[in-house]
């Protein structure tokens, strides 16, 4: 029965302040009920206050194939990471 | 049914030595205290029935979400039932705790109502009966968290926000269903069909539900009757959807009169505690 419902991708906010993160995704018949299946499947166990679905067809992906020109001209650009700093203890969403 | 257990020489000694008092377990229980152990274990049972049957599902929904879903509120229900069967045997005070109270009762001591223990049947079926169910159940507790005694006040206050989501998923899957393929149409409306004659039931007010009633204990079931009413046609009508007519109702299940379902649950629920008691892991 699944297979015939569209797929949904599931994003939860796990406590006010920090953004909702891709967690998986449910497959279910239309938007409302994607909602639920997501809040039964993903936040049982007190993962979120919050929860976004979006239809999986939806997301505009990168093309695998050009995996080449898109990521790898940042691999030797060190200097673009702000490891040269030093992050006070305590804070620990960075 | 689960076979009673066989009563030993020293069952027989205990009975002689209390004399023919009605009091061969339990010491006896003042009436007051008597009435409110009775509605706690229809709260109480109500849930743990319920429970069971969804549990029945376990790897057998349409798809893993609903799975989850069905799982899930299986375990809301449970809960509450933990709660109620526990409060019930400290008000029994017969030194059976909760446990004891859900594995090691025999059938005729259930007093669930006869909806929670109808079969699966389809999920469509299952859908029905959580809908017409969740919806009195919600109704039912909102009053309860008004209640005289404070702690079948705290459990509803718990319960609600489950018991909310259970009529909400419920409902959403009535619609969906009845307003769904000529398939699904045909399947939820056999679903509420099935399930129809057990709704008096739970508006009954025997003598017990009458008594917790006057001293602000239990809920008026009856004050509630219209809004269940509405709101189920709501549904129904969304669903595209005819009311089922009313039929004769079955009532009973709160006296411990129940259909044969109720046993072959409480068979496989209850086998291990009655098979290897206390056991533990």
């Amino acid at each position: 029965m699944s297979k015939d419902w569209p797929l949904w991708e599931v994003f939860v906010r796990s406590k006010g302040g920090l953004s909702h993160r891709h967690v998986g995704s449910v497959h279910a018949p239309d938007a409302e009920i994607a909602v639920r299946h997501a809040r039964d499947t993903y936040t049982r166990r007190m993962e979120g206050v919050s929860l976004w679905v979006v239809p999986s067809a939806q997301i505009i992906a990168s093309d695998p194939a050009e995996d080449g020109p898109m990521f790898e001209p940042a691999e030797d650009k060190i200097y673009r990471h702000p490891t040269f700093y030093n992050i006070p203890d305590g804070i620990s969403h960075i | 049914m689960p076979s009673l257990p066989p009563i030993r020489p020293e069952d027989e000694a205990v009975a002689k030595v209390r004399g023919n008092t009605g009091a061969f377990d339990a010491p006896p229980v003042a009436e007051e205290d008597r009435v409110r152990f009775d509605y706690l274990l229809r709260l109480g049972d109500d849930s743990l029935i319920l429970g069971q049957r969804l549990s029945e599902y376990c790897g057998h929904a349409p798809s893993v979400e609903v799975d989850l879903s069905l799982a899930n509120m299986g375990l809301d229900l449970i809960g509450q039932a933990t709660h109620f069967l526990e409060y019930a045997s400290k008000v029994e005070g017969a030194g059976r705790d909760g446990d004891a109270l859900a594995f090691r009762r025999d059938v005729l001591d259930f007093r669930n109502c006869w909806l929670v223990e109808q079969p699966n049947g389809d999920f469509a079926q299952t859908m029905a009966r959580q809908f017409l169910f969740s919806t009195w159940q919600k109704l039912l507790f909102g009053q309860l968290t008004a209640s005289a005694d404070e702690m079948i006040a705290a459990i509803a206050a718990k319960a609600v926000k489950e018991v909310t989501y259970h009529e909400e998923l419920s409902a959403e899957w009535v619609i969906r269903l009845g307003d769904g393929t000529d398939e699904s149409r045909r399947r939820m409306k056999e679903g509420l069909d099935w399930n129809w004659r057990f709704i008096p039931e739970l508006f009954e007010m025997d003598e017990i539900a009458a008594e917790m009633t006057s001293r602000g204990i239990g809920a008026d079931v009856g004050s509630f009757r219209e809004e269940y009413d509405r709101k189920v046609r709501a549904v129904i009508e969304q669903a595209t959807l005819e009311v089922p007519s009313d039929q004769r109702p079955i009532l009973g299940g709160r006296r411990g009169h129940h259909s044969e379902n109720l046993g072959h649950i409480l068979a496989p629920m209850q086998y291990l505690q009655r098979t290897y008691p206390d056991a533990t892991w």
